[in-house]
């Protein structure tokens, strides 16, 4: 398998990264050096495997489901790069 | 002793004697470490330095000492990687998305480390959200190994991604250091650098304030100078955390304890898958060294098999940049991070914040992952890979049936050249062959230095255990340390 210059910008626009035009022959190629290596997986025999999600053999913690910490609007937006009050500013989404 | 340069030589456990005995100050340890640091930017192995808060901690450590309140780590300066949150101390991974990004809290392992008493010197570099293996990623320029080959001035690398902490610890910046292993982040950079460096069983250190590279497999584990110094720091840095839902409900048992009790009549496996063509000789050699040096210790060697090596780097080239893609996606230049200007909609927004913010690996780790979890690539990688992964966990469940630990080299190669590997991302790739499965497989596993190349560059050795078998993976690293009477240190040409 290996990937078009179609579809890396199709991936890059899933990733919501922007690809300049010039850069989407270059990282097709980069991609397909990768997708080729890792092609030696279609080789093995993975019938009647069960795929491995995690390694740690305990059940999944549960809490109550109960406020622990809050109150931190403030720190919360300390990193926003744009702020009105507390909320989050970006560019108009809708008309 | 050459004076006051000489505190900063001292492992962690002779610093802790010291000014038990007070025969140190907290102060003059922290001031020795700061000024070390100073003289040794050209490495660039700290992102951020913190003098202000070392000289105020290391006070407060005076303090508690003189009360005879010390605690385990007390008054003792530690190195962070730049990969764990500080609370007001900036934490950027190694990111230009998240250069000025100051946490509002403090990651799990940090904050035990501080409740130790440990002091905090700065924040080191790494390759960008801990993506590479030579720590030449950074967006704020590569790490330089203080290590040079002999009659050489050519800078090379101190491995990666915690290369800014391996450096530290290796140059005497530090008493010791924290880093990451995704997939040999830990191991790779130790052994390339001369130093300890331990990736604990996943779920023994608490990822939470750990800024997220590939959740199944990130671990965080300590970088130090001796393997007693490695147990000495995990021993505060492990803990049983309701923050981080994969966190294992293990109660943490003192790891310095029986470090010194030897390898006599231990099952020491030797896999061999792990003697790979091409590799240099010197590789094989040490590791033969290795072997002969735990059997003359009393341990009996036995072969074993992990057919299903050969794929475990191929399965992590999928899993990780799949987790990875996924764990990425909060950078959108909204909430915190990098946010482009000059966008006329929310899209645009993201789509330069993320392309500005992000260096080349990354975008490259990024677009990998996307495609193999998007729409019909989904079972034929993904899912292939997560099966394979399954089969890779059985190989180490298979061959713990005829061992205690495993004996491996660390790494395929000792450092090389600053630019040697950038261009080409799978040879860059191989240098975690050795170290990548036991993240796969969750294990514990520890690298030693334990020689030197014709050239005098270090290599290591690696030891992996059961799940949760820390202890044993320490004695047995503990022994091969005491054999490999590893004691070379950089010429310190940085300080002129």
């Amino acid at each position: 398998m290996s990937v078009n210059e179609n579809t890396v910008r199709h991936i890059a626009r899933l990733a919501r990264i922007a690809l300049a035009e010039d850069q989407v022959a270059p990282m097709a190629d980069e991609l397909n050096g990768i997708l080729r290596w890792i092609a030696q997986l279609q080789e093995v025999d993975i019938a009647g495997v069960a795929p491995l999600t995690s390694v740690v053999n305990q059940q999944l913690k549960m809490r109550d489901d109960v406020v622990t910490e809050g109150g931190e609007a403030d720190a919360l937006m300390a990193n926003a790069p744009r702020t009105e009050d507390h909320f989050f500013v970006v560019p108009k989404v809708v008309e | 002793m050459p004076l006051p340069s000489a505190p900063t030589e001292f492992t962690l456990a002779e610093a802790r004697d010291a000014l038990c005995a007070k025969r140190v100050s907290a102060a003059e340890l922290t001031a020795a470490c700061l000024g070390a640091m100073a003289e040794a930017r050209v490495l660039n192995a700290f992102i951020t330095e913190t003098p202000e808060r070392a000289t105020e901690m290391a006070a407060a450590s005076d303090r508690r000492l003189a009360a005879g309140e010390a605690r385990p780590l007390e008054g003792i300066p530690l190195a962070i990687k730049d990969l764990f949150c500080t609370k007001d101390v900036r934490t950027t991974a190694g990111s230009r998305i998240l250069e000025n990004f100051v946490p509002p809290y403090e990651s799990t392992v940090t904050q035990n480390l501080w409740d130790a008493g440990a002091v905090l010197l700065g924040k080191t570099n790494m390759d960008e959200f801990a993506m590479g293996s030579s720590s030449e990623t950074s967006w704020f320029k590569p790490v330089v190994s203080p290590w040079r080959a002999r009659h050489s001035n050519q800078d090379v690398v101190p491995g990666g991604s915690s290369g800014g902490s391996a450096a530290a610890v290796a140059a005497n910046l530090c008493l010791g250091a924290t880093g990451t292993d995704t997939g040999g982040s830990i191991r790779q950079p130790a052994a390339l650098s001369g130093i300890v460096g331990m990736k604990p069983t996943y779920g023994r250190c608490s990822r939470w304030g750990v800024v997220a590279f590939a959740s199944s497999l990130d671990q965080a584990g300590p970088m130090t100078r001796t393997v007693r110094d490695a147990a000495i720091l995990l021993n505060a840095m492990a803990s049983v955390d309701p923050k981080d839902s994969t966190s294992v409900n293990t109660s943490v048992p003192d790891y310095e304890q029986g470090i010194d009790h030897g390898v006599k009549g231990l099952r020491v496996g030797v896999p061999r898958e792990y003697r790979i063509e091409g590799a240099p000789h010197e590789i094989d050699a040490l590791w033969s060294k290795g072997v002969e040096w735990m059997r003359e210790q009393g341990a009996d060697i036995v072969e074993v098999s992990l057919p299903y090596t050969k794929y475990a780097l191929s399965v992590y080239y999928i899993v990780a940049p799949a987790e990875a893609s996924s764990n990425l996606a909060r950078y959108d230049g909204v909430r915190y991070g990098l946010r482009a200007t000059d966008v006329h909609d929310v899209v645009e927004l993201y789509e330069k914040s993320r392309a500005e913010g992000f260096g080349a690996e990354v975008r490259r780790r990024i677009l990998i992952g996307t495609y193999v979890l998007s729409a019909g690539y989904y079972d034929a990688y993904y899912v292939r890979a997560q099966k394979i992964r399954a089969l890779i966990a059985q190989d180490f469940a298979r061959a713990f049936e005829h061992c205690d630990v495993l004996l491996t080299p660390s790494t395929p190669c000792s450092a090389f050249a600053l630019g040697a590997k950038t261009a080409d991302p799978v040879a860059m790739y191989l240098n975690d062959v050795f170290t990548v499965t036991v993240n796969l497989a969750g294990l514990p596993a520890i690298s030693i230095p334990a020689g030197l190349t014709e050239t005098g560059l270090p290599l290591g050795l690696q030891v992996i255990g059961k799940a949760f078998d820390e202890k044993l993976v320490l004695r047995a690293g503990h022994a091969i340390e005491e054999a490999a009477e590893f004691r070379a240190s950089p010429a310190r040409w940085w300080a002129r």
